[in-house]
């Protein structure tokens, strides 16, 4: 059991993620570009999820099978993002390409 | 010691690098890892449909933000009060773990109640599966699917820690269940941290 190791600081997590979850909720109103922004939320939202998993989930105390088995859904989950990415580019192609003509049913 | 067991250890070490010191958590680590494909997947599939979309409304002006901000700070501290109800059930504290499992259920009902109160009023301005007028009909669909199938764990695990407090509540808790409660924690915390990516990538971005 996880009892073993030294209890981490919960209530200090828990002011770092309601910081973060504050700092997310006033980055949409910054006057920058929608792309920074979108790197900031993506880094924030990560940042969290990695707090809950290694204090909350105490996998920085587990062994590292558990971490393993932890880290396999992110690397499928890319693995999935970048076989998208062929239909994603041809589909903005489409958005932003010439006019085609409609299909006609026979 | 008999000579087949003492010649058992001899052979097979006691521990090796793949034996969990939990068959129980590991099978729930196991779930969580499938579990968080299916969310992952619904998650690529939102960002390519949304990529592929031309009229993709901004989702912090259709979602109300403020509501499901609160949301997020509700099951943040549900996290907070399940790894206080797991600390108190590993010193043999009854009574801290009654009151913060109690706080815990809670924080996820009160969350659901939110979620339906949300779902309402976007229904009720025409947000559907398969309406939106905000734009993109697809919008809607994606909304309500990867919320409803959230807000579904939310109830699984507040029927699944309700289970438990009933236990608490008739002293049949003992420090021997600490392992029983950690592996629910784990579930629990699994559901914030979807809901924190949730967050997110469907409302904030």
């Amino acid at each position: 059991m996880t009892s073993a190791h030294k209890q981490p600081n919960y209530i200090g997590v828990f002011w770092w993620l309601l910081a973060l979850t504050i700092l997310e909720v006033g980055a949409i109103f910054l006057p920058i570009a929608r792309f920074l922004i979108a790197i900031l939320l993506v880094g924030m939202a990560l940042s969290k999820a990695a707090l809950v998993a290694m204090y909350f989930m105490h996998l920085k105390f587990e062994r590292r099978t558990l971490g393993l088995i932890a880290i396999t859904p992110l690397v499928l989950c890319l693995l999935l993002v970048f076989a998208l990415l062929p239909d994603l580019s041809a589909t903005a192609h489409r958005s932003t390409g010439p006019a085609q003509a409609p299909a006609t049913s026979h | 010691m008999s000579q087949v067991a003492a010649l058992h250890t001899a052979v097979e070490p006691a521990e090796s690098p793949l034996t969990p010191e939990s068959w129980g958590k590991l099978g729930m680590w196991i779930f969580l890892a499938g579990d968080a494909m299916s969310f992952g997947a619904l998650l690529a599939g939102y960002g390519a449909l949304r990529y592929g979309s031309a009229d993709w409304p901004l989702p912090s002006k259709v979602l109300g933000v403020g509501l499901t901000a609160f949301m997020t700070f509700l099951l943040i501290c549900s996290s907070v009060t399940m790894v206080l109800a797991l600390a108190a059930i590993q010193r043999g504290d009854q009574r801290g773990l009654r009151k913060f499992l109690s706080l815990t259920v809670l924080g996820g009902v009160m969350f659901l109640g939110m979620q339906a109160y949300e779902w309402t009023h976007l229904i009720h301005d025409g947000l559907t599966l398969t309406g939106n007028p905000f734009g993109a009909v697809l919008f809607g669909t994606t909304f309500f699917i990867i919320t409803g199938f959230h807000g579904a764990h939310v109830t699984g695990g507040v029927i699944y820690l309700s289970c438990y407090l009933i236990q608490a509540l008739r002293g049949r808790l003992g420090q021997g269940s600490a392992n029983a409660i950690e592996i629910a924690a784990l579930y629990w915390h699994f559901v914030d941290l979807v809901w924190i990516l949730v967050f997110t990538f469907v409302y904030l971005l």
